[in-house]
């Protein structure tokens, strides 16, 4: 077979092919985690900290130990493990200390969930409570209390993040671009303001669960909800020193994720019990109210940005301050703080930039990645403030965005140098604004305004994210082919509703030359028996496992060519295929079928020859490079996917009220590969994007216990709260190293959609809204509070 | 407490505790876990079942609710291995995604069409309100709720443009 003969027939690939879990999951035969239960199987409950911080007097078990049904009670000093992704800072138990409200203190494990229950509450805990650090700026005091004394002895990823022991801090990221001084120098105007989010909730509909069981000889067995089972594996064997082929992990399908499932939970914990109670098995699903404080959310920010502009509009320097609210525990805030870092000026040209971005300790619930990773939380505060800097210098948002959007040549806050590949900001931000008819009444708005008395307003936002993994991130796929010339796809990249299966399905299809048909993506993940994944996190999996599989699938036909030659007497470079058989080119009827060769080619004498033909694809990120601790410069991005929001909002300026008309998105994809499951990716971005612009926060009183863990106090969107309108648009500029040219999208509808709406209301009100989530009584509040612009310009020409 | 309950065509008869739901019963009991448990609160909707006809979350109603009565499913909305037309609309249009939500989805959206074989899409939203889907969006789901009930147009079909 030449290298010319395996090329893709694009006749899935871009086409609506029908998700290939959708008969499991309409009928009810899907099995989740949650769903599954073993022989001699026990139920675990959690004692949970009613105190943000506090010393651990004493704990009395005895009653719970004594009460029939139960197998094992633990406490934290009893488990001499902690548990950390990049800062190993965390106990599997609280031991001496509870550090945020909720935080688990004991457990049980027992016969039932009702005599589990019912022992958690005969455990007696005495504390000593403390006053808690609940803001972090106040824990960047000095005199602020530490959530960790013990900072400066934890294990951390040396070459990524940066502890400062005796501090709250467990990371700070540092970018510097150019030179800050002159560029600010340079500038006429300077506009200075900060910008501020709470901590919400993932609120997946199926919360966390895990069985596990620790068997004789360290055998060790997880069935998880988790989304990266390669990862909570490693991170599982370190944290209890076990070598990795005693553990496995198996994910079944898996209810909603959005980065809350990433990394390792009660997996340790539930290990425990298991050993404790002699090897059975050990399951725990959170309640909704446990998914709100016993497991983590996403961090808050407090973002301050300082931008210096010339005469032309064009930015010359920023300055840009994170302050990342990680909570009790770093887990991944401090790689949350690392890649909004490098992003932190979004998709703008910035010749001059100071980035200091800190990860701070508070005593509350802990953040951990979601959907976006930062950059839902920092693009709040970005385009925000790109309006008010167009206002301040008298330019139109729209033209003083496109003036400074990157361009090929433009180089990254890291240095990376954009080319005309990377994909369009430009073509998104056009087709978002057009699409809103951004800048103009239409003649119906009119009519319609005239006729509510609601003002209409339009607002626009940019947006771009790259993966936030490391530089060497590796993947690997399997295909095997079935004695019939069908194929079965193993690969490792969790299937949480995202549609991984369907695209790896069109994709293989595509390569092989085969019908959808015959292509099976294994649907339980397993690491015993699929080759490694990194993680499925960061909108990376479509283009390292699709080129993986697409190396998988060149594998396996590389074989059958081999296999075939030797059939049909020819060369691989006579030969050629369809989806039945390989034939030689020069005389087609010359042909043997993939059926025939599947599992080895038996000659009429009942001789044989080949093997079962299983093909192997491997992918490693491209070229990319650390980060310097100094500069933060360096080559962090596999691709980067630009994208732009355009929003109609109707606001009633008397009470704040107001609704969405439409939202419009646009992203550049490189190659859409399935229409319908990337627009099912684009609209439930946008609206759990809307979700967090418009209603979703967590709320603690003043001794840092959370008031509202309930989807009653805590809403998310319900189908009642859409806008009228919603369009998605795909702009496709190849990734060169993209499996058919395309890059994720899993993560980017939901960023900058806050800021998108929030610029609309200013645009109808002149509300000046820093502080997302947006309700109607801030609107009424910014509406009635109007500070003048100059507030917040510290430069300005003379003559303006 | 010892009840009778038919469910899904089949009549079962059990000794069920009085403080289980009837969630739980089906789940724990029945074994039938097609039917979800995002919240235990009614609050999700994704345990959402017909109890006698009617769609209710079975989380907010109590096993011994039940006795007497008829319950059906997600497992009895497709037969002989074919979807319902409920079932192939929210295939044909990708309204599911992660799959938690959808079984509470379908049994709200039959419900609603029991009620209402022609919604508009106001009614298609009011009716499947009470069920949270954190994957979709919602706007597929409606789509296909236009769709099995006939009211797929060109202007109320989705789809994805390209620049």
């Amino acid at each position: 077979m030449s290298e010319s003969t395996i090329s893709s027939v694009a006749t899935h690939v871009g086409d609506n092919v029908q998700r290939v879990d959708d008969a499991a999951k309409l009928t009810g035969a899907a099995m989740y985690a949650s769903d599954l239960v073993f022989a001699g199987m026990l139920y675990a409950q959690v004692k949970k900290s009613p105190h943000a911080r506090a010393k651990i007097v004493a704990i009395n078990t005895s009653k719970a130990e004594n009460l029939p049904g139960v197998h094992a009670v633990l406490i934290g000093k009893e488990l001499d493990y902690r548990i950390g992704l990049y800062v190993v800072d965390k106990d599997i138990l609280a031991k001496d200390a509870v550090r945020h409200f909720g935080e688990a203190v004991a457990a049980v494990a027992a016969e039932s969930l009702d005599i589990a229950s019912r022992a958690v509450d005969l455990i007696d805990v005495e504390y000593e409570v403390l006053p808690p650090v609940l803001s972090q700026l106040d824990a960047l005091d000095e005199s602020s209390p530490l959530v960790h004394p013990d900072l400066g002895s934890y294990d951390y990823v040396k070459a990524s993040f940066s502890p400062k022991p005796g501090t709250n801090i467990p990371n700070i990221t540092k970018i510097r671009k150019g030179d800050i001084d002159a560029g600010f120098a340079e500038a006429k105007w300077i506009v200075e303001r900060e910008y501020t989010n709470p901590s919400v909730q993932h609120v997946p509909l199926e919360t966390h669960v895990a069985i596990v069981e620790w068997k004789a000889a360290d055998e060790v067995t997880i069935w998880s909800s988790a989304q990266s089972p390669f990862t909570l594996r490693d991170l599982f064997c370190r944290a209890f020193k076990l070598p990795h082929n005693k553990v496995r992990v198996v994910v079944p399908h898996v209810g909603g994720a959005f980065g809350g499932k990433a990394g390792i939970h009660l997996e340790p914990l539930l290990a425990c019990l298991s050993r404790k109670a002699g090897g059975r098995p050990v399951k725990f699903q959170a309640t909704r109210e446990e998914e709100f404080s016993l497991l983590p959310c996403r961090c808050a920010l407090t973002y301050r940005i300082k931008t210096g502009v010339g005469a032309d509009g064009r930015i010359t320097a920023q300055k840009l301050l994170m302050y990342w609210d990680a909570g009790a525990y770093a887990d991944y805030a401090v790689n949350v703080t690392r890649a909004s870092a490098y992003s932190a000026a979004g998709p703008y040209d910035v010749p001059n930039a100071w980035v200091d971005a800190y990860t701070i300790y508070t005593n509350k619930p802990w953040g951990t990645a979601y959907r976006g990773f930062g950059h839902v939380e920092f693009f709040w505060g970005l385009e925000r403030h790109m309006e008010l800097v167009a206002q301040v210098i008298g330019m139109d948002p729209l033209e003083f965005r496109k003036k400074n959007l990157l361009k090929p040549g433009s180089t990254t806050l890291t240095g990376e140098r954009i080319n005309e590949h990377t994909g369009s900001p430009l073509k998104c931000l056009e087709a978002a604004a057009k699409a809103i008819n951004y800048g103009r009444l239409t003649p119906e708005e009119e009519e319609r305004q005239a006729r509510t008395g609601r003002r209409i307003g339009k607002g626009i936002a940019t947006l771009h994210k790259a993966p936030a993994m490391p530089s060497f991130t590796t993947t690997a796929a399997v295909i095997k082919m079935n004695s019939d010339g069908s194929v079965v796809i193993n690969v490792a990249l969790t299937e949480i509703g995202q549609g991984t299966a369907t695209v790896v399905t069109q994709m293989a299809a595509d390569r092989l030359r085969f019908p959808v048909s015959r292509v099976k993506v294994a649907v339980e993940r397993d690491t015993d028996k699929d080759p490694f994944d990194w993680q499925t996190v960061a909108s990376k999996g479509l283009l390292l496992t699709g080129n993986a599989v697409i190396a998988a699938c060149d594998d396996l036909l590389r074989q059958a060519y081999s296999d075939a030659a030797q059939v049909l007497r020819a060369q691989t470079t006579d030969l050629d295929h369809d989806a039945e058989r390989i034939f030689v080119k020069q005389r087609p009827e010359e042909s043997v079928t993939f059926s025939a060769l599947s599992i080895g080619y038996v000659y009429p004498n009942g001789n044989g020859i080949g093997g079962p033909l299983i093909g192997l694809g491997r992918y490693t990120a491209q070229g990319l490079t650390g980060l310097d601790k100094e500069t933060g410069q360096g080559l962090p991005a596999l691709d980067w996917t630009y994208g732009a929001h355009g929003v109609i909002a109707e606001v009633d300026r008397d009470t704040g009220e107001y609704k969405v008309i439409k939202i419009a998105s646009a992203f550049d994809v490189g190659k859409v590969i399935n229409p319908g499951t990337m627009r099912g990716q684009c609209i439930g971005g946008m609206i759990q994007g809307l979700g967090t612009a418009e209603c979703e926060s967590y709320v603690y009183d003043d001794q840092g216990r959370l008031l509202n863990p309930s989807l009653t106090d805590n809403k998310i969107l319900t189908a009642k709260d859409l806008p009228e309108e919603i369009e998605c648009i795909a702009v496709e500029t190849p990734q060169l190293d993209g499996p058919f040219g395309a890059r994720g999208v899993g993560e980017h509808p939901m960023i900058s959609v806050a800021p998108a709406l929030a610029n609309a209301i200013h645009d109808a009100t002149g509300a000046e809204l820093t502080h997302m989530p947006v309700r109607f009584e801030d609107v009424w509040r910014a509406i009635h509070n109007k500070q003048p612009i100059d507030t917040w310009v510290t430069k300005a020409p003379a003559d303006s | 407490m010892w009840m009778s309950v038919e469910v899904n065509g089949h009549i079962y008869e059990r000794e069920v505790a009085e403080h289980w739901t009837l969630l739980r019963f089906l789940r724990e009991d029945l074994e039938l876990t097609g039917t979800k448990d995002g919240c235990s609160a009614g609050e999700c909707g994704a345990c959402t079942v017909m109890l006698n006809g009617q769609a209710v979350n079975a989380c907010m109603v109590l096993a011994t609710e039940a006795d007497g009565a008829t319950v059906e499913t997600i497992e009895a909305e497709a037969s002989k291995g074919e979807l319902s037309e409920i079932q192939a609309a929210f295939a044909r249009n990708y309204a599911v995604q992660c799959g938690y939500c959808t079984a509470g989805m379908v049994m709200s959206v039959r419900e609603l069409l029991r009620l209402n074989p022609k919604p508009t899409v106001a009614e298609i939203e009011e009716g499947i309100e009470g069920n949270l889907c954190r994957c979709t969006g919602y706007r597929q789901i409606i789509e296909a709720v236009l769709d099995v009930s006939g009211q797929l147009t060109n202007e109320t079909r989705g789809g994805l443009k390209y620049v």
